[in-house]
């Protein structure tokens, strides 16, 4: 199988350059990653994260063939050839397909992404309503790959104002958990042309999520929480 | 050399906008409903119907609030742009003071074609 892979090591290269692979499969190898890891096995200088190799642990987002996915999670056949493998959009590239993460983190710690309550913790657990509950699905099983985020335009232009779909998404994980206490101080905290509003519902996040959640959805949802405590 | 100022974020404000362009919209799609069924009605527009359409003072009225709409609109989006793109905060400033005038000698030429002709 045939790949165009990008390639940059800042303490050797000048510039990024795209290199040439050709690597026989193995019949069982499906995924993306089982692939890459073939190219690996013929030229080990090639960088690349990976772990739990099942779509869990969110390291091996990567651009594929122009969008971006998780390697582990993307079937081989449903992938052109020569498969073009670029780092995430819109970070600084470490190594070849590495990207620094930090500014992500950064924004996704703001949104202060733990429950906060101030009582004083039942025995076993808080208890929620089933239908409270349901409101945490779609939400609760973010991965923190990046995909999204790095996907969205807005990210690109303002990665240190703008949160960014992956952090708006888990600020409203807390918003709409009705044992969260400090609603009113999240919805202060994003109350910001930049912060929130710098989303222009270009949904460039719902297209790429490998989990299939809906960044755009919740910012939605944000927004009209803000409007109604407002109007 | 002097230090860059360290940056913040959280300015308190943002929902009014985002519902103001939402809201400008909808008074623009139902004025253009409006011009529509005239022409549909009356099987197009022509001089006579369109000089009799702004001899009367509520269509002139609906016409303002319509232009009003459409610059209010027009700022939020244009901001959102000098927003995205400008990082210079003083050329963001001065990009932003030059669209406010603009659109405010808009209004001002809308009144004059709306209630200052012969």
């Amino acid at each position: 199988m045939k790949f165009r892979i990008y390639r940059y090591d800042p303490e050797k290269d000048a510039k990024p350059y795209l290199q040439e692979y050709d690597v026989a499969l193995d019949p069982h190898d499906r995924m993306l990653l089982d692939a890459l890891m073939r190219v690996k096995a013929v030229d080990d200088t090639l960088s690349f994260r990976r772990s739990c190799r099942e779509g869990v642990c969110g390291s091996d987002a990567m651009n594929i063939n122009g969008k971006n996915g998780l390697a582990c999670v993307t079937n081989l056949l449903e992938l052109k050839e020569p498969v073009e493998l670029r780092p995430l959009p819109g970070l600084p590239v470490i190594r070849d397909l590495i990207v620094d993460m930090s500014q992500f983190f950064k924004q996704y710690h703001s949104i202060k992404p733990y429950l906060v309550n101030d009582e004083r913790p039942p025995e076993k657990e808080r208890l929620q309503a089933p239908e409270d509950r349901e409101e945490l699905d779609g939400l609760y099983e973010c991965i923190l790959c990046a995909c999204c985020s790095t996907a969205c335009p807005s990210f690109w232009w303002n990665p240190d104002k703008f949160v960014g779909p992956a952090g708006l998404l888990a600020a409203y994980r807390f918003i709409a958990d009705t044992r969260d206490q400090a609603v009113n101080e999240r919805l202060d905290n994003l109350e910001d042309p930049y912060r929130l509003f710098r989303c222009h519902t270009i949904m460039n996040c719902v297209d790429v999520c490998p989990k299939g959640l809906n960044p755009t959805r919740a910012i939605g949802k944000i927004r009209e929480i803000m409007v109604k405590r407002a109007v | 050399m002097t230090r860059a100022l360290r940056q913040a974020a959280g300015a308190h404000y943002g929902w009014r906008d985002w519902l103001v362009q939402r809201v400008t919209a909808v008074v623009m799609a139902a004025y253009t409903v409006v011009v529509l069924g005239v022409a549909l009605w009356n099987g197009g527009i022509d001089y006579p119907l369109w000089k009799a359409l702004f001899a009367c003072g509520a269509w002139k009225l609906a016409t303002f609030v319509f232009m009003l709409a459409l610059t209010w609109h027009a700022w939020v989006g244009v901001r959102d742009i000098w927003m995205d793109y400008v990082k210079p905060v003083g050329v963001r400033l001065a990009l932003e003071v030059l669209t406010l005038l603009a659109l405010a000698a808009y209004i001002g030429w809308t009144m004059q074609i709306l209630w200052g002709g012969k």
